[in-house]
């Protein structure tokens, strides 16, 4: 089977690559753009492991094929901010201690970023009800919550 | 004023900038050139014969390397097990061959057969199926006590049952049959633990690889504790000499004791390397995990406590049947007899305790180790009969408890069941939980919910567990087949910043950040000048592992160990540097002193004249400052704790929601005070998970009915609560150097039994006296139908 080539934004760069028709996003992002920071913990869209944005929209990129990304905009772990400048959602998972084995934490960022590009001033339950998609073993869920109301509230400039 | 730096400081987690931005290392993220891929063929039947095994039409598929079965692993050792229970009867247990690639039967769902090794993982995959495996299916034991009956059918032929030991502990059976037909009162309860899958969010992944020129071999993989693989691995399955393996497990994304066992996989993908000629490189998918990681509790209990007029107990009484699935895992059969009946006096004086463990062979995944590992299975019971007995005698359940508190000053406190607590205060963590779950408050917040027209309960346990595993001379005596101690080595450089290489490996505990605050501690030097190098063999000389909340109380002492000799050296050169004599040295601050005087040397000073010694003590010590230091804990510790839990009820949908959780642990002195609150969330998240969510089913063909997210019920942030935590009560280790007891486990142990305590007492008034784990809705729902 000959491979498609595809050619789409990821974090702010234009990158093209080849896939096979049957290769998800996820694989083409870990396997062929080394941005391995979306894990695979499910691979039936139950984990929000491997959470991105597509188009601004919410995804897991095991469910979406790499095939189906042209022309998209997409947004991984690795374009939300870097070690020297933090976005404050991952600022505030770090002054809490809310992670610990660190698997889950890309999915979560993203998927907390989307929550709160649409709701930037979201309820505790409107928190956890969003995250419920993202599976975490180790930390209980509590201080990623905090974690997340707090970096909302700095966002809106409440405690900057 | 909180600590900014060293011991008691909350240090914000080093670890965490590289997982927060995408960059943590783990195992599947890790491809090397050349690699091939390999999948299972795994049992789709829970037991079989398998007549033969005709791998012709895969072997000719696209990108196939080679396709392996049984026939290639014949004359390969199998997978070992750790630990030799000895019976009742003084006979060892019974323990069967564990090959790695299954040697004419199939023994679970599972349990691997095959295995293609081709250039894609897809490739692999379309080979896989087209592997003919013929199997003659035969009867599939799965229930336990099926399993012990006479004539049942055997999961393993070559052992004379399916029960792997009968095994007791305590005191004499008259002494303690004569106590129950004394008692004023005896609360009897059955119950079950249910079987759980830990389900760590990175599934096991094994990367084996071969250098021929140098021939020796590498394996990546995600475990907790690599020295335990090279050792078992190299010495007992592949025969291959320690310095000629390196094992490697980078960033590990969760263990809960999944993660300690050696597996199948990682003997095949390292064989396979070298048969191949290439790099080998196996990720479980979920499913795969499901059914080929070993799962965890599984116990059925019957448990009776016997109780005078005033509510004291007198004797306690308990026999289990745990079950052992298909094979014996590394160490599978120290859980329900050393991790778990020496337990079971909890924290109270029962003068008399007897337990009774039958491990049961049957045709399910192995079970082992699962995030408290014995002590949730027997503080859930104890906890449970307690409640019970309280509520049939009319006791308050705080009081009950608190009258038969070992006390404070009746420490070293040596239980019925063989071990002995140094130390603990199980008064001051009861008095905090009352303060911090406000006790008070309850009836108010019930009122509160019955306005709303919920049934709002209260659920108190008290948890003892023992951590820090564990003193080698002891161990052996009990089975272990390994020594329990740790290693450190503190390696200083010439400018002072400091590596420690620690056998203990961290997937989520923050060792990089806590283990430093020691070190920083002790030498008075700012922690970012301390590193932690964990985690890969050919790095650090010798380690056990992480699991058993052993990590800071064997590991955190080896180190200071180490550092001490580092500090003794150290002070050599100092002296000699102030022209002093050594005892008059005194470090603080990271200035060497001479005591008395404001003559002094900095801590570069003496590192850099260890490396570069134009003046030093050449005819007195070596150049050079590098210690190691092998740490053996003389007892185990014993952290203790009262966690308060409030559901509310539905009673039309059996629907229970955890309201409130709050948690006064006692783990002697703390490090990392905000490290150690997420290990109590992260347990109690688990705990809360097995008592009304998580549930491994097997149905009676021996398929796993919850082999997915979609079956498997897994905590999700909707499900939970906040928790109110506290870790002030503090009664310090008496015997390893840092006072620490340990606090990996302690949430996962004591929340089930509370969740349950809450439930059972929100609609006692029913009549209903006992659920089992999971509290689902259909589960209450159907207990309250059935006491009406």
């Amino acid at each position: 089977m000959s491979k498609i080539h595809v050619t789409t934004q990821v974090n702010g760069d234009a990158v093209e690559f080849l896939c096979e028709p049957d290769e998800t996003l996820l694989d083409v992002l870990r396997d062929r753009l080394n941005l391995t920071g979306a894990k695979e913990g499910c691979g039936t869209g139950d984990c929000g492991a491997c959470s991105v944005t597509l188009n601004g929209r919410l995804v897991a990129s095991c469910l979406v094929l790499g095939a189906e990304v042209a022309g998209s905009a997409i947004e991984t772990v690795e374009g939300v901010g870097t070690a020297d400048a933090l976005h404050p959602i991952q600022q505030h998972l770090l002054d809490h201690a809310a992670l610990q084995c660190g698997i889950c934490t890309p999915g979560i960022i993203v998927a907390a970023k989307a929550l709160l590009v649409q709701n930037p001033d979201p309820s505790e339950g409107e928190v956890r009800y969003w995250l419920a998609g993202n599976l975490c073993r180790c930390t209980g869920y509590d201080k990623i919550i905090r974690a997340v109301l707090s970096a909302a509230a700095e966002m809106r400039g409440e405690n900057a | 004023m909180p600590k900014d730096n060293g011991i008691g400081a909350s240090s914000k987690r080093r670890e965490d900038v590289r997982f927060l931005t995408g960059k943590g290392k783990y195992t599947d993220d890790i491809n090397i050139y050349g690699q091939t891929y390999a999948y299972f063929v795994r049992s789709q039947v829970a037991h079989g014969t398998i007549k033969g095994i005709d791998s012709t039409a895969a072997e000719a598929m696209p990108g196939v390397v080679k396709v392996f079965t049984g026939a290639d692993f014949e004359g390969i050792g199998g997978i070992p097990c750790g630990w030799q229970v000895t019976d009742r009867n003084g006979e060892v247990m019974q323990e069967p061959a564990h090959p790695v690639l299954a040697q004419g039967k199939v023994r679970h769902v599972g349990d691997p057969i095959a295995v293609v090794v081709a250039e894609s993982l897809q490739e692999a995959r379309d080979a896989a199926e087209a592997v003919d495996v013929d199997i003659d299916e035969l009867p599939a034991v799965v229930d336990m006590k099926a399993a012990l009956a006479a004539g049942s059918t055997k999961v393993h032929d070559d052992l004379t049952s399916n029960l792997c030991y009968d095994w007791t502990l305590g005191g004499e059976k008259a002494d303690v049959d004569a106590a129950f037909e004394n008692a004023h009162h005896v609360t009897t309860l059955d119950l079950v633990n249910n079987r759980l899958v830990a389900n760590p969010m990175e599934p096991r992944v094994a990367i084996g690889k071969y250098d021929a020129a140098d021939e020796d071999y590498t394996l990546y993989t995600t475990s907790q504790n690599p020295h335990v693989i090279r050792l078992l691995m190299g010495a007992f399955v592949l025969g291959i000499p320690e310095h000629k393996l390196r094992v490697v497990a980078p960033d590990v994304g969760g263990g809960f004791g999944t993660k300690i066992f050696h597996y199948a996989e990682e003997a095949f993908c390292t064989f396979a390397a070298k048969a191949v000629g290439r790099p080998v490189k196996w990720t479980a998918d979920r499913s795969e995990a499901f059914i080929s990681d070993a799962h965890g509790r599984d116990h059925v209990t019957k448990i009776e406590l016997a109780l005078d007029e005033n509510g004291m107990f007198v004797a306690l009484r308990t026999d289990t049947m745990a079950n052992m699935g298909a094979y014996l895992s590394t160490f599978a059969p120290s859980v329900p007899t050393w991790l778990h009946g020496t337990l079971m006096a909890g924290t109270y004086k029962t003068p008399h305790v007897s337990v009774n463990v039958r491990a049961v062979f049957t045709n399910t995944v192995p079970v082992d180790a699962y995030r408290g590992a014995g002590r949730p299975e027997a503080t859930y019971q104890l906890e449970r009969v307690i409640d019970k007995a309280a509520r049939e005698i009319g006791i308050d359940p705080i009081t009950i408890r608190r009258q038969n508190f070992i006390k404070a000053d009746e420490f070293p406190y040596a239980t019925p069941v063989a071990v002995e607590y140094d130390t603990g205060d199980y008064d001051a963590t009861m008095n905090k939980l009352i303060e911090i779950a406000d006790i008070a408050g309850f009836a108010g917040r019930k009122a509160e919910s019955e306005a709303k027209g919920k049934r709002r309960g209260l659920g108190i346990n008290c948890y003892i567990e023992a951590c820090g595993i564990a003193p080698s001379n002891l161990v052996g005596q009990l089975g272990a087949r390994a020594g329990l101690y740790e290693s450190a080595t503190v390696r200083v450089t010439a400018t002072g910043s400091i590596a420690v290489m620690t056998g203990s490996h961290s997937h989520g505990q923050g060792h990089e950040t806590t283990f430093p605050q020691v070190v920083a501690d002790m030498l008075g030097i700012d922690e970012s000048m301390i590193d932690i190098v964990h985690g890969d063999t050919s790095k650090v000389p010798m380690g056990m592992g992480t699991y058993g909340s052993r990590s800071l109380a064997v590991g955190g002492s080896a180190i200071v160990k180490a550092t001490e000799k580092i500090i003794a050296k150290a002070k050599k050169i100092a002296a000699h540097l102030l022209e002093a004599g050594e005892a008059d040295i005194e470090l603080a601050d990271g200035q060497f002193t001479v005591a008395g005087t404001d003559k002094s040397v900095a801590w570069g000073d003496v590192t850099l004249a260890a490396y570069v010694p134009h003046n030093y003590p050449l005819e007195d010590i070596e150049p050079g400052l590098e210690e190691t230091a092998f740490y053996d804990p003389n007892n185990f510790t014993y952290p203790a704790g009262a966690y308060a839990c409030e559901v509310e009820v539905d009673e039309a949908t059996g629907k229970v929601t955890v309201e409130r959780f709050a948690a006064a642990d006692d783990f002697g002195n703390v490090i990392n005070p905000m490290i150690v609150e997420g290990q109590v969330h992260g347990g109690i998240g688990q705990g809360i998970g097995q008592a009304l969510l998580e549930h491994a089913v097997y149905d009676s063909d021996g398929q796993l009915l919850s082999g997915s997210y979609m079956d498997y019920a897994m905590p999700r942030a909707s499900d939970v609560p906040s928790y109110v935590v506290d870790h002030s009560c503090q009664t310090p280790c008496t015997h390893n150097p840092l006072g620490v007891k340990g606090c990996g486990e302690a949430g996962a142990i004591g929340s089930p039994p509370a969740v349950v305590n809450a439930v059972v007492d929100a609609l006692a008034d029913l009549g209903v006296t006992h659920i089992d784990m999971p509290l689902s809705p259909n589960r209450v729902w159907s207990a309250i139908q059935a006491a009406k």
